[in-house]
């Protein structure tokens, strides 16, 4: 019975969420804007450890990685930000699958612990200014708006369109590749990489690919991020960034992607509505976690099996 | 030559410092395959109640030196290890039989909370220890001029840990940890009361971090709300690095991380020392990932 309001409600949520900005300020539509951009990186961040069960605390490094790129290709070479897109995504791939290709057959933890200190030299390598291109701790500014077709995207409520255009695209092809014999592959290897390996799934080969693309996703996330704020530095890419975005693909339900999403909206929307209370309030996160898992371990709306 | 020595034992210390932390890692990590993220905030706690029972209780003003220092430490000891307690029965024993992530979400709020908790309680700024709890001596050893504070933290380092090797490898309760880290139900089975060991565990790990907190404090002089996070993954490395899950290997990495980190931030770059303990952590993870002593070798099928 269940499933057959399902289309519904969410067709009333995207029809809600495509008139949001009619009626909500600017800082509530920036409110969105920021849960949007997080919800993009927890989606790709989701491929990885929700779909794969590949235990990755260090998201923010390739999130860091499209947005330098996109930042350095606009400033100095004058590209129009939104053209660095395929690149930015090019280079956060690629260096995932340079870091990721000796580590990857590690058991969980060690992965998790790896993947932190990826993350950790990728921001001191950006505050040191490594190879004198990314400004040290100050960053890059003068990033240029974003045009598309002569309209140049300025306000909130135009950045809203762009990026949760990119949300709705991303759960698109998200849930198609879920569908497929890739994604089918990832919840094998995720829930038996022994049976998986023994049915004739090349675990090495799915486990890289799935970095490559998750962030290589993380880093045109980046070049969104680049060109809303005009300006970064290493500050927004630090392990913070990593801890919040795993705590939503795990709060959310790892391998789903309603519940993804839905996490995205408590964890990143919640905390900014609170502003007033700003210094207890994020004690009353940190409380809040504790208690969802505990009551909820297994998140808020958990992967369904496929049998 | 007098530099590299100066260097060498300030990693000493430095790595002292690391190993105690490493060893709460290391004792939770073992019986329960779980990765304390709260841990490295129970160490700056230890810095934190240092502070504040040493200025109000003045206990080096009434004891002298060496007694106030050591009642501290006890006192330190002692409430990290209860407050350690309180995280298992709160965090974690709840979600012994979750999925192994939901515990690792919870020990990540957990650490948010006991952050900002001290945040505050003390407020975001740098705490400042008073200077005068001993004087500035520096201790002449064979010809190397080295602060006092120094030489005492790797002396009581390397006393903590000859102590709690010789506790984990004689004692009776000692071979009960030691038992439930290698096979829980096959020690429960032996009639050994497992949760009192996981107890146990979180009594003494973090204990040990809160005296590694008090250490920094008397080190480096200053102390602040969010320093558990780096301690706390160095430490974690140090652990790794050692083989994780091993008691001695904890040692043996800290120490050693501490004197890699000292020297390479002595000889290499000083602005990339953060970045060179996680360096190390990657190559040791891709050439040899059980650690130097590790011996449990990956996942058997």
């Amino acid at each position: 019975m269940k499933n057959r309001f399902k289309p519904f409600a969410m067709a009333l949520v995207a029809a809600l969420l495509a008139i949001a900005p009619l009626f909500l300020n600017a800082y509530h539509v920036d409110v969105l804007n920021s849960i949007g951009l997080y919800a993009l990186l927890a989606l790709s961040l989701n491929l990885i450890l929700g779909e794969a069960g590949l235990f990755n605390m260090g998201h923010a490094a390739f999130y860091a990685m499209g947005a330098y790129t996109a930042a350095i290709l606009n400033t100095r070479y004058q590209i129009p930000i939104l053209w660095t897109l395929p690149f930015s995504g090019l280079v956060a791939g690629l260096f995932a699958l340079a870091v990721a290709r000796p580590v990857v057959h590690l058991r969980g933890d060690y992965l998790l612990i790896v993947t932190i200190g990826v993350g950790e030299i990728v921001r001191i390598a950006l505050v040191n200014d490594v190879f004198g291109i990314t400004g040290g701790a100050n960053g890059i500014f003068g990033i240029s708006r974003p045009k598309i077709f002569g309209f140049i995207i300025r306000q909130p409520q135009h950045f809203y369109y762009l990026i949760w255009g990119f949300v709705a695209i991303t759960a698109l092809l998200f849930y198609l590749l879920k569908q497929s014999r890739f994604g089918r592959a990832l919840n094998y290897l995720r829930e038996d990489e022994v049976a998986a390996e023994g049915s004739g799934v090349n675990t090495d080969y799915y486990k890289l690919a799935v970095f490559g693309l998750g962030a290589a996703w993380a880093g045109m996330v980046g070049t969104l991020f680049a060109a809303k704020m005009t300006i970064i530095s290493p500050e927004s890419f630090s392990f913070w960034e990593s801890v919040v975005l795993f705590m939503i693909v795990i709060l959310g339900g790892a391998g789903n992607m309603v519940g993804v999403l839905l996490a995205a909206f408590l964890v990143i929307g919640l905390p900014e509505l609170f502003r007033e209370f700003s210094s207890a309030r994020m004690l009353v996160f940190g409380l809040v976690m504790m208690v969802m898992m505990v009551v909820r371990p297994q998140g808020l709306l958990p992967a369904r099996g496929r049998w | 030559m007098e530099e590299f020595l100066q260097q060498l034992t300030n990693g000493l210390a430095v790595g002292g410092i690391y190993a105690l932390i490493a060893l709460g890692y290391t004792m939770v990590y073992g019986v329960l395959k779980l990765i304390n993220f709260a841990h490295g905030d129970l160490f700056t706690y230890g810095a934190y109640l240092g502070l504040t029972l040493l200025a109000s209780l003045a206990l080096t003003d009434r004891l002298g030196f060496a007694l106030g220092v050591l009642v501290l430490v006890l006192m330190v000891m002692g409430l990290v290890a209860v407050l350690g307690a309180i995280l298992e029965r709160a965090a974690y024993r709840p979600l012994r039989e979750s999925p192994r992530l939901s515990a690792v979400v919870s020990a990540l709020g957990a650490s948010i909370f006991l952050q900002n908790t001290l945040m505050l309680i003390y407020g975001a700024r740098f705490q400042v220890y008073p200077d005068d709890i001993l004087p500035a001596a520096m201790l002449n050893v064979f010809g190397l001029y080295l602060p006092l504070m120094r030489v005492l933290i790797v002396l009581a380092s390397v006393l903590i840990m000859i102590a709690l090797y010789l506790f984990i490898q004689k004692t009776k309760i000692g071979t009960a940890i030691r038992a439930a880290a290698i096979d829980q139900g096959a020690a429960r089975l032996m009639g050994i009361d497992v949760n009192r060991v996981i107890l146990l565990v979180f009594l003494v790990g973090p204990a040990l971090g809160g005296v590694a907190g008090l250490m920094v404090g008397l080190y480096y002089g200053q102390i602040n709300f969010t320093m558990g996070w780096v301690y706390g993954m160095k430490a974690f490395t140090a652990a790794i690095l050692g083989g994780i899950g091993n008691i001695p290997g904890a040692m043996v990495g800290g120490l050693l991380l501490g004197v890699i980190e000292a020297m390479g931030a002595a000889y290499l770059s000083i602005a990339w020392k953060d970045a060179i303990a996680f360096l190390v952590l990657i190559l040791i993870l891709i050439v040899r990932p059980t650690g130097l002593l590790g011996e449990r070798v990956a996942d058997k099928v």
